[in-house]
């Protein structure tokens, strides 16, 4: 076995059961922590398919930046544990027993699609001509940003005010 | 680059912009000062309209990626027309309920460019942005009553099912991306010539999670569970407004995708989306005739049109595509207008949401009680209100395309909703009214835009050709 297909297996095994923990918690605290580790094991994925940048990101703002804010906040809101209550909103056993098994049936259907690609021609007259290359390089960034996607990165800026707006018009009560 | 090639985001950016002032507006307005903000909105939205019309039948395209075709513009109109009844509807009773009016306008109008982004946008990437922008604006609009628990809850439901159904779609742009290596709907489609690429089992996995994701945001059954808490919870203002504008933007953006895009893999999708639509039609009609509350009877309502739009998609001839538009513009003046006399009908401290409430309504207010009837009907389907023209149009598209089961389905559960338009007409006329409901009052603003929905109502319900006409020619731009 190669030693990147080792490391492929390591850092995904590594992201599914951190994930899998998180929601498992019942201390929001513990499931932060978690998340932190499952988003670390997904920027050594980004490693594996040559993006040091994004990995790079993935780390400083994933892992950095936006954890540190929802420790704050799980702090500030000062609930070390989800009231018992809090759990029975996502519906009685049966509906669960329900959203387990839908679960499952997606991922049934994913691996089987998975499995099934790789004997099929993908492209229908060869790759299109401008696949990203090297999708890790920061100018390759750069210029599928401003370039290509241009517009969609002005419009994320529409997405971001009203973001802002919306959590100061629920977070204020009198200003 | 040249400024022409700005020219089909320009309704947008109109919106935007107004979106901004009104925010900016709000930030300078003293303590008590009245400020005609929903005027600044107004002048947005008819800005938007204005380049609308200027735009019609040029196809131009911006960046590549968003397209103001007629079929855009269409909706786009239809968009304007939905945010102008909202705001001159909210005018009245912002005040009244202590929601604060600044945000309240900017919100709703970042919401509008979001919708109409995403009626023009041919980039999967482009919509799911648009989806967001405007699924963020009405999710805190659905929560804006500071003093209702109710709200807050219903906000927080649906920004979690939201959320939840937002990573479907994205999880679908994804796939689509890794079999076709483009997100823009030119690219894709002309990926998607050969079998090999329209039966490839990462493309079909692309189509089910977009299906979900579009299901999701025109509350097509299962995906519908949040529909009746959030159109309950929120202000009823706000429940017309996201009843129709989020229909119109998603149902625009879906037509694009399923009809055009993916229209080569029909054979996949029709089957599924011939179910989706007759459970949605059925559940709909069902669960609504069991409600006592009116915001909860008109949400049930709501997603039984969501299926004759669906029944429309399906059929996916030329009158069904045309169907889709004429519906739309007859389901915002219709749902607009009868979420407005709810909103009108309570006082700040009872919603007098109950249909009891409306015991007698005929008594205390004679012409708001003729309106809600108009409006009720032409829900129903009763002629010659353009509630009757749009059905008619949607069931004679499956005939002509042989879907007899979803036509007869369609018939059968109108025939069923119209018990519960009727409940509500009969309450207002026969029964006698609670002495503690008291009188409502309807501000010049109101009175000017519900009457103008309703004569347009009867126009379209009368005289149909002209704007079917319409319909028809801006859907040969892209189909």
């Amino acid at each position: 076995m190669p030693p990147e297909l080792i490391l492929f297996y390591v850092f995904g095994a590594a992201a599914v059961v951190a994930s899998v923990f998180v929601i498992g918690q019942r201390n929001p605290m513990y499931s932060v922590l978690l998340l932190i580790a499952s988003f670390a094991a997904l920027s050594g994925l980004y490693v594996l398919l040559d993006a040091p940048f994004v990995a790079v990101i993935q780390i400083i703002i994933y892992a950095g930046a936006v954890m540190v804010l929802f420790l704050f906040v799980v702090m500030l809101l000062n609930a070390p544990r989800e009231e018992a209550a809090a759990v029975r909103v996502f519906g009685s056993p049966t509906t669960r027993r329900m959203g387990a098994l839908l679960a499952l049936t997606l991922l049934v259907e994913l691996v089987w699609a998975l499995s099934r690609a790789g004997q099929r021609e993908v492209w229908v007259s060869g790759p299109p001509d401008r696949l990203p290359s090297a999708v890790g390089s920061v100018r390759a960034i750069g210029l599928a940003l401003f370039r290509d996607y241009a517009f969609a990165f002005e419009v994320t800026s529409v997405l971001i005010l009203v973001a802002m707006l919306g959590a100061v018009v629920l977070a204020k009560r009198e200003l | 680059m040249p400024l022409t090639a700005l020219m089909a985001v320009v309704p947008m950016i109109c919106v935007t912009l107004t979106g901004i002032a009104c925010m900016m507006a709000e930030a300078f307005r003293n303590r008590g000062e009245r400020m005609p903000i929903g005027g600044l909105g107004v002048i947005g939205l008819a800005g938007a309209g204005i380049a609308a019309g200027a735009l019609w039948g040029q196809n131009t395209t911006s960046f590549g990626v968003v397209q103001a075709d007629n079929f855009g513009l269409f909706v786009t109109i239809v968009l304007v027309v939905i945010g102008l009844l909202t705001i001159a509807f909210s005018s009245q009773v912002l005040e009244r309920d202590d929601v604060p009016s600044g945000e309240y306008y900017a919100l709703t109008l970042f919401g509008l460019a979001g919708m109409i982004l995403m009626a023009t946008a041919t980039d999967l990437l482009l919509i799911f942005l648009a989806l967001e922008v405007l699924s963020l604006a009405v999710y805190v609009l659905t929560a804006i009553r500071r003093d209702s628990f109710a709200g807050a809850e219903a906000g927080f439901k649906y920004f979690l099912l939201g959320g939840f159904s937002s990573a479907f779609f994205l999880y679908g742009i994804a796939f689509a991306f890794g079999v076709t290596g483009s997100t823009r709907l030119d690219r894709i489609a002309a990926v998607l010539t050969s079998r090999a690429a329209t039966e490839h089992p990462l493309m079909l996995v692309a189509m089910g999670l977009l299906l979900i994701g579009f299901g999701f945001k025109v509350s097509a059954v299962p995906f519908h569970m949040w529909t009746p808490d959030a159109y309950e919870g929120a202000p009823a203002v706000v429940a017309g407004f996201m009843s129709t504008g989020v229909k119109a933007a998603a149902f625009a953006a879906f037509a694009r995708v399923f009809l055009s895009t993916l229209e080569p893999m029909r054979a996949a999708w029709m089957p599924a989306l011939s179910a989706i639509a007759i459970a949605t039609m059925i559940l709909g009609t069902m669960v609504g005739v069991a409600q006592t509350g009116l915001k909860r009877m008109l949400a049930y309502s709501s997603i039984a049109h969501g299926g004759y739009l669906l029944v429309a998609l399906v059929s996916g001839n030329e009158i069904g595509k045309a169907a889709i538009l004429f519906y739309l513009l007859v389901y915002g003046l219709t749902n607009v207008g009868a979420f407005a006399i709810v909103a009108l009908a309570g006082t700040r401290e009872r919603g007098n949401d109950s249909l009891t409430d409306y015991a007698g309504l005929w008594h205390r207010h004679p012409t708001l009680a003729t309106l809600m009837t108009i409006f009720l009907l032409s829900l129903g389907g009763f002629p010659p209100t353009a509630g009757f023209v749009a059905k008619w149009y949607v069931f004679s598209a499956a005939v002509g395309s042989g879907d007899y089961l979803l036509a007869i389905i369609g018939v059968l559960t109108s025939v069923v909703s119209v018990f519960f338009y009727l409940r509500v007409v009969v309450m207002m006329y026969m029964a006698e009214g609670a002495a503690e409901v008291s009188r409502p009052i309807v501000g010049p603003v109101a009175a000017l835009a519900l009457a103008v929905s309703a004569i347009l109502i009867f126009y379209l319900g009368i005289l149909p050709a002209q704007v079917m006409t319409l319909a028809a020619d801006s859907i040969a731009t892209i189909f």
